[in-house]
């Protein structure tokens, strides 16, 4: 078996997401080839030459994929994936844009957000915003997946010494261009990968309100989510949902504040190590999958968190 | 311009879903099914264009059962002119869609086609994206804001770090995040004239369509449940408990 792996990045750094999805590849089993398609990318590339258990790295460098176009990727990827029995990216938003249409080019189906490898044609993933778990296994010659990096520990990110390729193969549909961003800049850890999340829901009551999970975000280092009322609100962007349809998290601490516990919020946080919930409401479904449950008004519990936590960190 | 929107009939948000005991997929009996909310927010943005005079004709199809004609009368109510229930009893998987879609689409040529980015059943996230890749569209995934503008659409899409616009070449493919706009809901007057706006009914074999799943459900399970814990008295001894007895802190 031979399997090729589409690393997630942003032209200058590796997403720890791709170590976890090279470690979906390595429980499927096979020689593992991680393909780094950007703009001016090589860091990108030497990164992944360093995984753990990658034996080349095939670069493809040029403006067509700089904004990681869906269309131009799908064809890159349909093209060079051809020959492997497997090819996997990470079920971030951009693997969850161009994947299907790799599946589409090669006439098969795609296996969606998978937890576990089963073997190398069986996966488990989670439907109904993750009420059931399916094991589903897949007849096609080429298998296309999608995983989620909470399900796999990601494999070490030195160490490894694999071969770099450079691919001249320039797919440009012409079908879309690039016409801005607004990319949320913060220095706090990345949300999908943070080791302690807090995260607020509407009883935040407006986004102003969120500087003071910010403080105890800083003093824990750690990264911030939100709810979908909070975002749909304006509180905070997008990029902060957590949730069925927003971003999974598995950290060793969840904090959720002000949320109430709808299945499709649990749905993005339920696999975290620790969860501890700051909610007013003592019958609020949250309490149900916490493991430590304050029922208190969260306008005087966070700033106090701030001030024990001051005392013991 | 002519819109094309796909909706899909799902189990309704707020049920609890239950595994059924042989562990061979969820229990849909007697449960309240309804149109998939990214479905509903697709079609709200369909009828908006049209509100502002940019679409003259929104086309709604659904593939399923015959139940999910449900789902296109709802459609209809809240605005789309005509209805195409492409009648499949077994289970039809994104990729089959894709290609069924791929056939109302050369048949009725629609500049813009809009479906929800994942329907809440099986969380699949595939089949525009797919529909796309097939008929050799651009695609807007995850939109939050859609803008005709002539012979293009400028989508506005959902990302991993914020927000991400693209100008897509119509034809072209959208599929719906949550923020991009809120559905209304059906009148009663609407209702009542749904009933009467035209539905056509085709089978896969009519668009010339073999349904071929390559993928098998082995088992379904119930998640590991996660027991509730404790509750704290106060803030000191929660900080006391992650930093003492669950050691995250
Ligand atoms: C298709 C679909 C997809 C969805 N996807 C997601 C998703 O990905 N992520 C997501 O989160 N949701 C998602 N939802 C929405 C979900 O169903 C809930 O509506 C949402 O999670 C509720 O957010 P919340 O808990 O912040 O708000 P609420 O349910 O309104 O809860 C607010 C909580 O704050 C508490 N509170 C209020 N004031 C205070 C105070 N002063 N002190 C302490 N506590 C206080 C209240 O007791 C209450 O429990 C989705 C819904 C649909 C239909």
């Amino acid at each position: 078996m031979s399997i090729l792996v589409i690393a997630e990045h942003d032209n200058s750094s590796l997403k720890q997401a791709t170590l976890s999805v090279v470690a979906a590849a390595k429980a499927i089993g096979g020689d593992i080839d991680v393909l780094v398609a950007g703009e001016n990318c090589g860091a990108v590339a030497e990164a992944a030459a360093k995984a753990e258990g990658v034996a080349k790295v095939l670069v493809a460098d040029n403006a067509a994929y700089g904004h990681f176009l869906g269309e131009n990727l799908g064809e890159l990827v349909a093209e060079v994936g051809k020959g492997y029995s497997h090819i996997l990216t990470s079920a971030g938003t951009t693997g969850k844009d161009f994947m299907p249409r790799v599946a589409a080019l090669l006439d098969v189906a795609q296996v969606s957000d998978i937890i576990r490898v089963e073997s190398a044609d069986t996966f488990v993933r989670p439907i109904y915003a993750g009420n059931a778990i399916a094991t589903v296994k897949t007849s096609d010659s080429i298998k296309v997946v999608t995983v989620r990096p909470t399900g796999f520990d990601p494999v070490a990110a030195e160490g490894g010494s694999a071969a770099v390729e450079q691919l001249d193969v320039v797919k440009d549909a012409g079908l879309s261009s690039f016409v801005g961003e607004e990319k949320a800049k913060s220095d706090r850890p990345d949300l999908a990968s943070a080791g302690i999340v807090i995260s607020g829901g509407r009883g935040m009551q407006n986004g102003d309100n969120f500087k003071m999970l910010e403080q105890v975000a800083d003093l824990l280092g750690a990264g911030m989510g939100a709810s979908r009322a909070a975002v749909d609100a304006g509180f905070v962007p997008n990029d902060m949902q957590v949730g069925q349809t927003g971003k999974i998290v598995a950290p060793q601490l969840y904090i959720a504040v002000g949320i109430s516990g709808a299945i499709q919020h649990l749905a993005g946080m339920s696999d975290s190590k620790v969860i501890v919930a700051i909610n007013k409401d003592e019958e609020a479904p949250i309490f149900q999958v916490a493991d430590y449950g304050l029922v208190a008004d969260l306008f005087e519990a966070v700033p106090q968190l701030e001030e024990e936590l001051k005392k013991v960190l | 311009m002519k819109v094309l929107v796909a909706v899909k009939r799902v189990i309704d948000y707020n049920v609890k879903v239950r595994v059924k005991p042989d562990n061979t997929g969820v229990d849909l009996a007697n449960v309240k099914m309804a149109m998939n909310p990214f479905c509903e927010i697709a079609v709200e943005e369909a009828v908006r264009l049209k509100e502002k005079g940019i679409a003259n004709e929104i086309v709604v199809v659904s593939i399923g059962p015959k139940a999910c004609q449900e789902q296109i009368r709802t459609a209809l109510a809240l605005g789309a002119d005509r209805g195409i229930h492409i009648e499949a009893d077994e289970d039809v998987q994104s990729l089959d869609a894709a290609k069924l879609l791929k056939a109302v689409v050369e048949k009725e040529e629609p500049k813009l086609v809009i479906l929800g980015k994942q329907s809440i059943d099986s969380d699949n996230n595939q089949t525009g994206q797919m529909l796309a890749a097939l008929t050799g569209m651009g695609q807007g995934t995850f939109a939050s804001e859609v803008v005709v503008d002539g012979e293009k659409v400028n989508v506005t899409r959902e990302v991993d770090g914020g927000l991400m616009t693209l100008s897509l070449s119509l034809p072209a493919v959208v599929t719906t995040d949550l923020r991009l706009n809120e559905p209304r809901y059906a009148s009663l007057p609407n209702i009542m004239k749904a009933k009467k706006k035209p539905l056509d009914v085709m089978s896969p074999a009519d668009l010339g369509v073999e349904i071929a799943a390559r993928l098998t459900t082995l088992k379904v399970e119930a998640p590991a449940a996660r027991s509730a814990g404790i509750k704290v008295a106060d803030v000191a001894e929660l900080v006391d408990k992650l930093k003492n007895e669950a050691k995250v802190i």
